[in-house]
């Protein structure tokens, strides 16, 4: 042969390269994913910050309609429903829409709402400037509290859509929460006199 | 091109193969060979037993969707036989037997001695028994093994699954490692030990499509690894990748998961389009048509298998345009594919054509693989997959592909080189009605399915609705007579290590053509110490 063993070990060493950083790309498709979302918003998933209204863009020629829907994972006891189904907004304008959440559970719950834009690309032109999924929130046995959601449809949203969902599932995390005390519900009602 | 093998074997090698050392005796043989024929041998078998493993499961699936209702297994059990089938198949059978043709071939089709890697050659095929014996054993421990399908979806195998997971998760890494030590290892033999005067475009074509195949493993078995660690950490040590309360998000693993998984199909049937092109010429005594375009559309279906993985996941959601993409990219592949199929038929077209049994498996891959490419073709059209999309249809799809397709082939390269590497000719009685009880009863089996898949049953469901009782009965029957036409095999292929049946030349077909057909019947235990000179 005309090939020595120390051939073999140049090219083996490359290809062992060549398997680790794959091994590497596919953890580096996660963060990938995430951009590569945010971006073009086609997974439905909402910015996780505040974002800020600049007034005077209201659009009155357009009507859109925003429905909501509420569902907990499998596991999770809330109630949770929203204040209304579906409202008609105007591109530009600010709404505020409450939901109620309550824990029937003998037990402190830590939740997490997670939201989902359908179709996808409405997901880049909505807006919160406030939302209750921005944070956990947590509630004591038998607390309930209605908690706001404000947001502006952006007038860049294309023409072909005119009607969107938002949905929102709420999530048990009290698990890998951190400690109750620190995640005092801002929203929180007292629990009503009476109940258990 | 197999005019590349008009070759000078120096007369001095057979001498010297002679007075050299034979295989040693006893289990120790098998333990620490390093010999490229026994790692082949031992592949081939390991694969052909995990093949009757995998087909038991096949029979227990089969026989409890004989009826409507549940009467053989309950539900959780079915699911670990769907999953464990699948994996099994994949990763137990169809790929080591394609590794094992590998090592037995590529050395003799290039001229080497040996692979380029001998050590690792043994402890990549050494560490599969133990791979396999933990997930089988996986089936037995409490909560049972995996039950959410070989393509483990987040959150079934997070959130739903049994503590075995992490079982199931240890064995596929060890199948990776062994695969990648395996391809990594085609790699370097075929880039550094070719015989003088073997160019790249003299390579006979198996060789061409397994070092195809090698690169997409080295490619894409790492990024599986990748998965099944975030499965495992998902599942126990807290992390989120897949968890949207987490922040993650479960059709990402949709999306990893495909990127390792479409060229996988691809590493499943690659080698077995190199085969059918050794085989085809072979039998129509005429080269190949079109050898340089085979390589290039053996490339470029592995390129495009790298920008197709979304058309398993048009059903998650996504965009139009993403969708409109993925289908024209699937779409596209047909057109490689379709060169291959219209070069073996050139090659076959005003041939000298005999029909011996590596050629009978051969043009039976040829049109059942087309079917199943056909089939592929309706899938890859995003609205009718919506109605499709996992039902019967896809199993009848895959199984195509994969059973008349990969697993024909390599029957064929059993049947067309066993007399080389045993010195005698295998039973042939056995050999056709092997060949014609499987060819009538794979179809019998999976045929139907596109018809119950249309008409809307699911996949991966051990009940089903009364009106497709009378196909899934007929499915049965077909799925139990291609199980016990194996047995067939099994008994031919016994008879031939046996060394029992007629002696064979060293060419064994009239119209073989490659190095392989130059050396003795059967070949010896070292070949090509010193390496023939291509012309």
């Amino acid at each position: 042969m005309a090939t020595s063993s120390a051939q073999h070990r140049k090219l083996t060493l490359r290809l062992v390269i060549i398997v680790i950083g794959m091994f590497g790309f596919g953890f580096a498709l996660v963060p990938l994913y995430d951009v590569f979302c945010d971006i073009t918003g086609i997974n439905g998933k909402t910015q996780n910050s505040a974002a800020v209204w600049q007034s005077g863009q209201i659009d009155n020629s357009r009507s859109i309609t925003v429905e909501f829907i509420t569902r907990t994972n499998s596991g999770m006891s809330w109630e949770f429903t929203a204040q209304t189904q579906r409202i008609s907004v105007h591109p530009g304008e600010v709404n505020t829409v409450s939901f109620y959440v309550r824990n029937p559970a003998r037990n402190n719950i830590i939740a997490q709402a997670i939201p989902s834009v359908s179709p996808g690309q409405a997901a880049l032109y909505l807006n919160k400037t406030e939302c209750f999924c921005f944070n956990q929130q947590a509630l004591q046995a038998g607390q309930e509290a209605w908690m706001p959601m404000s947001f502006y449809v952006d007038p860049d949203l294309p023409e072909d859509i005119t009607y969107f969902t938002l949905q929102y599932t709420l999530y048990d995390v009290t698990d890998r929460a951190a400690d109750l005390t620190d995640n005092e519900n801002p929203f929180l009602r007292q629990p009503v006199s009476g109940s258990r | 091109m197999t005019k590349a093998t008009e070759t000078l074997v120096p007369d001095h090698a057979s001498a010297h193969q002679d007075h050299h050392h034979g295989a040693p005796k006893g289990i120790m043989r098998w333990l620490l060979t390093t010999n490229h024929k026994d790692i082949g041998t031992l592949y081939l078998w390991f694969a052909f037993i995990m093949f009757l493993v995998g087909g038991a499961m096949a029979m227990v699936i089969r026989a409890e969707l004989f009826q409507p209702g549940l009467q053989i297994v309950d539900p959780n059990f079915f699911n670990q036989m769907t999953t464990v089938h699948g994996l099994i198949m994949v990763f137990g059978a169809v790929m080591p037997a394609f590794t094992g043709l590998a090592n037995w071939l590529i050395p003799m089709m290039i001229g080497a001695p040996d692979m380029a890697l001998p050590r690792m050659n043994n402890w990549s095929f050494w560490i599969l028994p133990f791979a396999f014996a933990i997930l089988l054993g996986s089936l037995f421990v409490e909560g049972g093994g995996p039950a959410f399908g070989w393509t483990f979806y987040a959150p079934l195998s997070t959130t739903y699954s049994s503590d075995s997971t992490a079982l199931f998760v240890f064995s596929v890494h060890i199948m990776g490692i062994s695969s990648i030590m395996g391809a990594i290892n085609v790699i370097v033999t075929i880039f550094n030990m070719r015989a003088p005067g073997m160019s790249w475009m003299k390579m006979p074509l198996f060789v061409w499509t397994w070092l195809i195949t090698a690169f997409l493993l080295i490619a894409v078995m790492p990024v599986l690894a990748g998965a099944v660690t975030m499965v495992l950490t998902d599942k126990f040590f807290g992390t989120s990748f897949f968890d949207a309360a987490g922040g993650g998000d479960p059709v990402m693993f949709q999306h990893i998961f495909w990127f390792f998984g479409h060229p996988e199909v691809y590493i499943m049937i690659l080698p077995a389009f190199g085969i059918i092109s050794q085989i085809v010429p072979t039998f129509a005594r005429k080269p190949l048509f079109g050898y340089a375009s085979m390589v290039y559309a053996t490339a470029s279906i592995a390129l495009l298998s790298f920008i197709v993985w979304a058309h398993h996941m048009f059903t998650t959601g996504m965009p139009v345009f993403a969708e409109m993409f993925f289908m024209f990219a699937t779409m596209l592949i047909s057109v490689p594919t379709g060169v291959k199929v219209f070069n073996w038929v050139a090659t076959m077209w005003r041939g000298a054509m005999t029909f011996e049994i590596p050629m009978l498996f051969a043009l039976a891959f040829i049109v059942l693989f087309t079917i199943g490419g056909l089939s592929g073709l309706m899938l890859a059209i995003t609205p009718v997959d919506f109605q499709y999309h996992d039902t019967y249809f896809v199993v009848a799809h895959f199984h195509y592909v994969l059973v008349t397709g990969a697993v024909f082939s390599i029957m064929a390269a059993v049947y067309y080189w066993l007399p080389k590497w045993t010195g005698k000719m295998f039973n042939i009685t056995l050999a056709k009605w092997h060949f014609w009880c499987s060819l009538i009863s794979v179809n019998v089996l999976f045929f139907p399915m596109h018809f119950v898949g249309l008409a809307g049953m699911p996949r991966r469901i051990p009940d089903y609705s009364l009106q497709f009782a009378d196909y899934n009965q007929w499915i049965s029957i077909g799925g139990f007579a291609f199980g016990l036409s194996q047995l067939i095999f099994l008994t031919l292929v016994i008879k031939a290590c046996k060394k029992q049946g007629e002696p064979v030349s060293d060419r064994v077909w009239e119209g073989a053509q490659g190095l392989e057909w130059e050396i003795p019947s059967p070949a010896p235990y070292h070949t090509f110490e010193t390496p023939p000179v291509v012309k």
